[in-house]
């Protein structure tokens, strides 16, 4: 009963979501008031139908219905609580309920917090918004039904795949939707701009915390996978340019890029259909993102669950939305005009550099996910692009941009003086050169590259606390309090979000610098050196989790003889699936993680003799996902500036400005 | 020519779907091989762990085996490489590795690191006989019997299902024929 009542929940939500695209739109068109006075409950009553439909599937997950073929498939009587509620969102349907969700759930946020906009833009928002939501709708009630049923019913589940059945993935799918979904909101405001014609500074401001707040979202949910990878799959590694990988990394290049563009046109006026075009193409890549990790058409290691039908209707769902958008672009981009102009030293050339490196960037990694299906199409054979492509390619380009980072906020709008900016920047450029090379020293061994990361990253934060100094020393309030909070928190979340590249980068230099891997054999009391630490192995004994079984070893991890810590990874077995699982045993520092991993048995004796470990020092690793977290961090705080909420002048201003 | 300009994304745009179109007609994992049923692809290739050493299709004769074709740099052999190593401790069949386009130490040090499945590594440094085998991409498997015929192939990572429904049947029934 309760998965037929979701089923329902969907149809009329479907329902709903056709009246809140097309009613309102055609009100916004005619300036019917009552026609645009649809959008806003409409959107409440899609977003409660489909979350009452998605409690209908958690609930069947609960009480391990295995009568919904879904639940048969992803679930089992063994499988934890907690596991499986996050099996909602495991598998291929639950997750695209999960998309639709949170697509509603955006949809109604924009109808509470913007009371202030227009009718005639809220209204086309909600119907753009509306109109995806048809979409997906569709796509899940047509060849996606999560709520289908098992007729006779299985005795017992099959398992949620062993890789899922993590804390981390609990939460990765989840925020990484936030972030994925999010665009469609700064995509609704583009092409509500493109209908109306009008595109101004105003417009900018209100798209600005939408598209910040996804962006956050996105910067989080990335960097959750990524260490999931790090620390379930067994590798050691943090980024493996796979395809899923990249699926959501394009539109993360894409959605920075909006966010640097959208502060000019708000600031200037300038770059407006350039920031169109970008909001477009943020919200395209992640539709894509969907379409390549759900369709197959590309192998990958995240491939749980894929199908060439599903993909053609993504395709021709892409096809609609995507190729409606830019030809709408193409004929209606004319009409909202360039903007005032700039010298060629100026904030708006140092950040239309900054949108320009990270467009090709995202071309580039576009290019190398998609290049072996290019390949194939052209009957030219099938190959893999790896990283080596990828780090080629990428870094190259990160590297001004990661320079032009600690500039940019430095220079004045419309036009900078070089000499002015030399005079601001040489402290820091000395303090980053001369630290950069020196470092590399104290911490063991000196090579180019290392000194490279450390420069950029130093460059950031010399370059970063200039600009601090030299801003609270201009501001004329007396005190260093009032001096700090005369600056916005967009200020201060930019500042927050740059620092958090430089942390970023910090930990990618030094764990690729000095990180020490070593695969070894080891019998019970055996000791090995590594780095700086005694590793010893004090055998291994049975463990019996939930719903699976295996080994457990423990390993004494040593430093100057005092014992820090005793790991224990596990090797487990899946009973639903059979599936083999290497659960690493981290210790994590704040200057680096020691991570142990266990292989196999190697000797006669069984699980009683030696096994071959992995057992690896990675210095700063964290540090990676700490940068990824102070961004998103800077994001959030960057959003609730005050500028965002509409004062009383302008919300007068703006309703003149949807009269005339 | 301003309008040009704003219709090239969406020009872009078209001619991305054409290859997304194309692609999904060619699942990488569904790929007939035009070998399957035909006599494997001669070789004679050295052996990885003793590059002095070589191997032919011809001593292959008389048994059930797999060719598992692999790479240092593919990470979604990683993803399989538990399967292997398991199959490996029952003896069922024996799998030759091919480490297809690869450094024979990043190999090596592989196979260390993860795991030897392997009765014999060998070692194709060129791809030439990748190209002979109709390697389309890498991890495949392929089940070759007594007479030396290619029976099935497999595109992709190994995955359990794969394994005790297509492929394990599938080498009893020819260990028996």
């Amino acid at each position: 009963m309760i998965p037929e009542l979701g089923h329902f929940a969907l149809i009329l939500a479907l329902l709903v979501a056709i009246a809140q695209g097309v009613l309102p739109m055609i009100g916004a068109q005619r300036r019917d008031a009552a026609l645009m006075a649809i959008a806003r409950p409409a959107a409440h009553a899609q977003f409660l139908l489909v979350a009452f439909a998605f409690g209908c599937l958690a609930w069947s997950f609960a009480t391990a219905d295995f009568s919904v073929e879904l639940v048969a498939q992803h679930a089992n009587s063994q499988l934890p609580l907690h596991y499986r509620l996050a099996a909602t969102w495991g598998s291929h349907e639950g997750s695209l309920l999960l998309w639709v969700l949170m697509l509603t759930g955006w949809a109604t946020a924009v109808s509470l917090r913007s009371r202030n906009l227009p009718a005639a833009l809220l209204a086309r928002v909600l119907a753009v918004m509306g109109l995806v939501s048809v979409g997906f709708l569709l796509f899940l009630l047509f060849t996606s039904n999560p709520f289908l049923r098992l007729i006779p019913a299985a005795p017992e589940g099959r398992d949620l795949n062993p890789l899922l059945q993590d804390p981390g993935m609990v939460i990765h799918p989840p925020m990484l939707y936030m972030g994925y979904v999010g665009f469609s909101v700064a995509f609704a405001f583009s092409i509500a701009a493109l209908l109306g014609g009008k595109l101004d500074a105003t417009w900018a401001r209100w798209s600005r915390p939408w598209t910040t707040a996804a962006w956050s979202f996105l910067s989080i949910g990335i960097a959750l996978g990524s260490w999931w990878a790090y620390y379930e799959l067994g590798w050691g590694g943090w980024w493996f340019w796979d395809p899923v990988e990249n699926a959501s990394f394009m539109p993360w290049l894409i959605g920075t890029a909006l966010l640097h563009s959208l502060a000019v046109t708000e600031k200037r006026g300038t770059f407006k259909s350039w920031t169109v075009l970008l909001a477009i193409i943020a919200f395209s890549l992640s539709l894509l993102g969907t379409f390549l990790v759900r369709s197959g058409v590309l192998t990958s290691v995240h491939a749980f669950a894929t199908d060439p039908t599903r993909g053609v209707f993504i395709l021709v769902f892409l096809a609609i939305v995507i190729g409606g958008s830019l030809t709408l672009y193409a004929v209606r981009a004319g009409a909202v005009g360039g903007g005032a102009g700039f010298a060629p030293v100026s904030r708006e050339s140092l950040l239309l550099a900054n949108n320009v490196l990270l467009v090709v960037a995202c071309a580039s990694v576009l290019l190398g996910t998609l290049y072996p299906l290019f390949l194939d199409a052209l009957n030219l054979g099938k190959i893999s692009v790896g990283p080596p492509y990828f780090d080629a390619v990428f870094v190259p380009l990160m590297a001004p941009l990661v320079f032009l980072m600690g500039v940019g906020p430095v220079a004045s709008w419309r036009r900078a003086e070089l000499p002015d900016l030399w005079t601001r920047l040489r402290w820091a450029l000395a303090v980053a050169v001369v630290t950069s090379l020196l470092l590399p020293f104290a911490l063991g061994r000196w090579s180019p590259l290392i000194a490279f990361g450390l420069f950029l990253a130093l460059w950031v934060i010399a370059a970063t606390a200039a600009l601090v100094i030299q801003r609270l020393r201009q501001s004329p309030q007396p005190g260093l309090f009032a001096k700090l909070a005369a600056n916005s928190a967009a200020w201060y979340g930019m500042i927050l979000a740059h620092l958090g590249i430089a942390v970023f980068i910090i930990g990618v230099t030094l764990v690729k610098g000095y990180e020490i891997e070593q695969n070894l054999t080891m019998t019970p009391g055996q000791t090995v050196r590594v780095g700086d630490y005694d590793f010893t192995f004090r055998g291994v004994t049975p463990v019996n989790g939930p719903n699976y079984s295996g080994f457990a070893g423990a390993i004494e991890m040593r430093r100057d003889g005092k014992l820090r810590e005793v790991l224990r990874p596990e090797k487990r077995i899946y009973n639903a699936s059979g599936m083999p699982m290497t659960e690493a045993a981290i210790d994590t520092g704040f200057f680096g993680d020691r991570y142990v991993s266990l292989g196999e048995p190697v000797s006669e004796k069984g699980h009683e003799g030696a096994w071959v470990m992995r057992v690896y020092i990675k210095p700063f690793v964290d540090w990676i996902w700490g940068g990824c977290l102070l961004m998103a961090l800077g994001g959030f705080i960057a959003m609730t500036d005050r500028r965002y909420r509409l004062k009383v002048k302008d919300r007068i201003a703006a309703m003149a400005g949807a009269a005339a | 020519m301003k309008a040009l300009r704003l219709l090239l994304p969406l020009a872009v745009f078209a001619i991305l779907v054409v290859f997304l179109w194309v692609g999904l007609s060619r699942d990488p994992r569904e790929v007939p091989s035009p070998l399957i049923g035909k006599p494997a692809p001669e070789f004679r290739l050295p052996q990885l762990h003793a590059m002095d050493k070589q191997l032919s299709t011809s001593e292959m004769k008389g048994q059930v085996w797999l060719l598992n074709v692999w790479a240092s740099w593919c990470v979604s052999c990683r993803i399989e490489h538990p399967l292997l190593v398991e199959l490996a401790r029952t003896k069922v069949v024996p799998v030759i590795g091919l480490n297809y386009k690869d450094k024979n130490d990043l190999g090596i040090a592989w196979l260390q690191r993860y795991g030897d499945p392997y009765s014999i590594s060998i070692v194709d440094a060129d791809g030439r006989v990748g190209i002979d085998w109709g390697v389309y991409g890498v991890p495949e498997t392929f089940v070759v019997d007594k007479s030396g015929m290619i029976r099935y192939k497999h595109i992709g990572p190994l995955t359990t299902e794969a394994l005790e429904r297509k492929i394990l049947p599938l080498v009893r029934e020819l260990q028996n024929a």
